[in-house]
């Protein structure tokens, strides 16, 4: 097969690269630029696209023998993910970036682009398998449920997995750097990312102040009282508890939670623990990475709402375009925006946008 | 072997100058030593320079020895603002290489200067009314009017007698790394201050260059130390480098009426069948006065990022234009100040032959170019 293999600079891709070269796969690496202004280094275990991962990943692909090319991929990434991310925001959601990269640029513009040029597929280094089962060709767990990424690539269908190869899913990531040493990788040892990658300073907070402005506006309660102020509802998260510095105490002094951001209104809600608990969820935009289950029929499976949250049994059906998951223990505190990927096992059977919960 | 499209990034090295390079390594001895080992370097290394002189039509005093045409840009651009401290406005044309445009950028961002382009027409050529209207309205706020000889990008040549004469008394620095050894320059009968040429497109190694300046001016040096190459350049003299810069010129000068026609019917021939092969296919800075062997081409509809790989992969190395060492690739703009969309430069290859190119070489791209171009058009 030729296939292009996406490389970050990280010892992940570096090893997805290495696997499918030494396959017999014809392959290059490409490192996609995603800031037109990077970053001249890294810092500690943020960011992924400064120069020095530019460089990381030509002397990954250097010493597998690939060749190397770094595409701009900086205005589809600024278009379909950066402004995705503020428009949720100030819609009051909390959207996953990595997802919407995955959709729009990995296995979107790359892939495209990758297909027009000849070649077969993409390779990255997420930790998911690609399986043959009645199914069809279907996309599951990683063996390492450290590092499981099946949930970020979720928002791939059918036509995108079937150009989609993910060669690490079948090892855990403490051998994946064993590998990566035997193999000579100088990458070996590089710490693994975190954060959101166009955030290097990791204040999320604050990025989205400079571009969202900081109105100042009302905490309340459920009652509607209010008991604080807050700098700009977006820097909130449902659920949170610290950092809300409010002014009037609860009875007993019982801790309050995020429950709820209006945007409209510029209005924070809190309240208990207890309020925050949800087990029916709404998800929007349906996406299906198999086979579509057969619309009105309810099946039993799993929810899982964070890339690293757990699985959540629930009975799930469709309409084809929304998805409704009925959880059986309550879940606490999920925002809109986030990404909701049902499994059935380990089988990733599709994903939606969370857009109502009770 | 990949066959080799990229001579202006740069050239194979002649044969010749691989010998002189490798005599010279086995010679022990520094130039500025008193000794008889160091007069021995020192001998090959004025022989040198008086050869680069007679070529480069300067005296052998002229030549100052650098590591780099973009050392040797720097020097200039910086000495000459850096001399003057009256006068705070650096003229360039639109078109100038990140060697002289930079230099001239971070003299604006850290040092007060004021930098004036100059346009240039949808050819490529520098438009002499403007400059005209600029050098009239800042005379005397100039520090160094620069303009290149040829452009790296599309090969046009700049005239050059004609921005001297518009300049006066003004200082004129030429980047010439692209012309020399390729084309007739000749530094006196330009009138130039100053001037860059490069060993390393011409056939020779990497790492040594010359910044060609007047006699009897002294611009403030980049580099202090030992005081060598008249105390503009100090560093210990690379004898090695020199002495095969000197047998690289000694080869092209000789054969320049030669390769001339030869490389300039292959562009020719390159040109015919790129656009047989592709009919949109456009090319860039058509000009009667130009480099020989660059070939400029805008593929509508495509992107060079995937032109380049498609290339790559059937054994045909072309570049951009312009190497960058981020490998990010902005839009070209050389092409932008021609008026070209970004989507037309980011869809521009640069084909550049030399003296080693052969019709085999024009062959090859034209058997591939089509399907490549299709499968870069998104």
């Amino acid at each position: 097969m030729k296939v292009v293999v996406a490389m970050s600079g990280g010892v992940d891709s570096a090893v997805a690269a290495a696997r499918m070269a030494e396959s017999g796969h014809d392959v290059i690496g490409v490192h996609l630029a995603l800031s037109s202004n990077p970053q001249k280094y890294r810092s500690g275990a943020r960011g992924c696209c400064t120069i020095e991962d530019s460089h990381d990943a030509r002397r990954a692909a250097d010493m597998i023998g690939i060749p190397f090319y770094i595409w701009d991929m900086a205005e589809e990434f600024h278009d379909g993910v950066v402004e995705n991310f503020i428009e949720e925001y100030a819609n009051g959601r909390t959207p996953n970036p990595c997802l919407r990269c995955n959709e729009k640029i990995k296995f979107a513009a790359v892939l495209d682009r990758a297909k027009t040029m000849g070649f077969d597929a993409v390779a990255t280094g997420h930790y998911a398998q690609m399986r043959e089962t009645e199914y069809g060709r279907t996309m599951h767990r990683a063996i390492d449920p450290a590092k499981d990424q099946s949930y970020v690539l979720a928002v791939l269908n059918k036509e995108q997995l079937d150009g989609a190869l993910f060669p690490l899913g079948d090892t855990v990531k403490d051998d994946i750097r064993v590998e990566a040493k035997k193999r000579g990788l100088y990458v070996a040892n590089k710490p693994d990312s975190h954060d959101i990658c166009f955030i290097p300073s990791g204040n999320n907070a604050g990025w989205l102040r400079d571009r969202l402005g900081s109105e100042n506006g009302p905490i309340v309660d459920e009652e509607g009282a209010v008991v604080g102020q807050h700098q700009g509802a977006y820097t909130y998260t449902i659920g949170q508890r610290r950092g809300l510095n409010l002014s009037v105490p609860t009875e007993g002094g019982t801790p309050r939670y995020v429950l709820k951001i209006e945007p409209k209104t510029n209005t924070v809600v809190v309240g208990a623990k207890e309020a925050l608990a949800i087990s029916h969820i709404n998800g929007e935009k349906a996406i299906w990475c198999g086979p579509q289950p057969e619309s009105g029929k309810s099946y039993r499976g799993f929810a899982q709402v964070r890339a690293h949250g757990q699985p959540l049994p629930c009975e799930y059906r469709t309409d084809g375009v929304s998805i409704v998951a009925d959880l059986d223990e309550p879940l606490l505190g999920l925002a809109a925006g986030q990404g909701l990927v049902i499994y059935d096992g380990d089988r990733v059977v599709g994903s939606a946008t969370v857009s109502a919960t009770e | 072997m990949a066959i080799y499209l990229d001579h202006a990034a740069t050239t194979p090295m002649l044969p010749a100058a691989i010998d002189a390079y490798a005599r010279q390594m086995a010679e022990i001895g520094n130039a500025s030593s008193l000794h008889s080992q160091g007069r021995a370097v020192r001998k090959s290394v004025e022989e040198s320079r008086e050869l680069i002189a007679r070529a480069a039509g300067c005296d052998a005093s002229e030549i100052i020895f650098t590591a780099s045409g973009t050392e040797a840009n720097n020097l200039a651009i910086k000495g000459f603002y850096w001399s003057n401290p009256s006068k705070k406005t650096i003229v360039i044309s639109s078109i100038e290489h990140h060697a002289v445009m930079d230099p001239a950028q971070w003299l604006a961002e850290h040092e007060g200067a004021t930098v004036i382009e100059i346009p240039v027409t949808p050819h490529g050529v520098i438009d002499c009314e403007e400059l005209k209207k600029i050098v009239e309205a800042h005379r005397d706020e100039i520090a160094v009017i620069a303009v290149m000889h040829s452009n790296n990008e599309v090969g046009t040549i700049q005239p050059i007698n004609e921005v001297v004469a518009i300049a006066g008394d003004i200082p004129v620095h030429t980047d010439a790394v692209q012309s020399f050894g390729k084309v007739v320059f000749d530094f006196k009968s330009l009138g130039v201050t100053s001037a860059t040429i490069s060993a390393h497109k011409l056939g020779g190694p990497l790492g040594v260059a010359a910044l060609i300046l007047k006699r009897g001016l002294d611009i403030t040096p980049l580099l202090h130390g030992g005081g060598q190459e008249r105390d503009i350049r100090s560093s210990t003299v690379n004898a090695p480098g020199i002495v095969s810069f000197a047998a690289a010129v000694d080869q092209s000068l000789m054969n320049l009426r030669e390769n001339y026609f030869q490389v300039s019917s292959l562009a020719d021939l390159l040109r015919q069948s790129v656009q047989e092969k592709v009919p949109n296919a456009r090319i860039n800075g058509l000009s009667p006065d130009a480099l020989p062997g660059i070939v400029n081409v805008t593929f509508p509809g495509t992107k060079n990022e995937s032109l380049l790989v498609l290339l790559d992969r059937a054994g045909i190395s072309a570049s951009q234009g312009s190497a960058c060492s981020a490998g990010v690739q902005r839009p070209s703009h050389v092409l932008l100040a021609m008026g070209l969309s970004e989507d037309e430069a980011d869809a521009t290859v640069r084909f550049s032959l030399g003296s080693t190119s052969t019709e085999a070489d024009v062959q090859a791209l034209s058997t591939v170019i089509a399907d490549v171009v299709k499968k870069a058009t998104l």
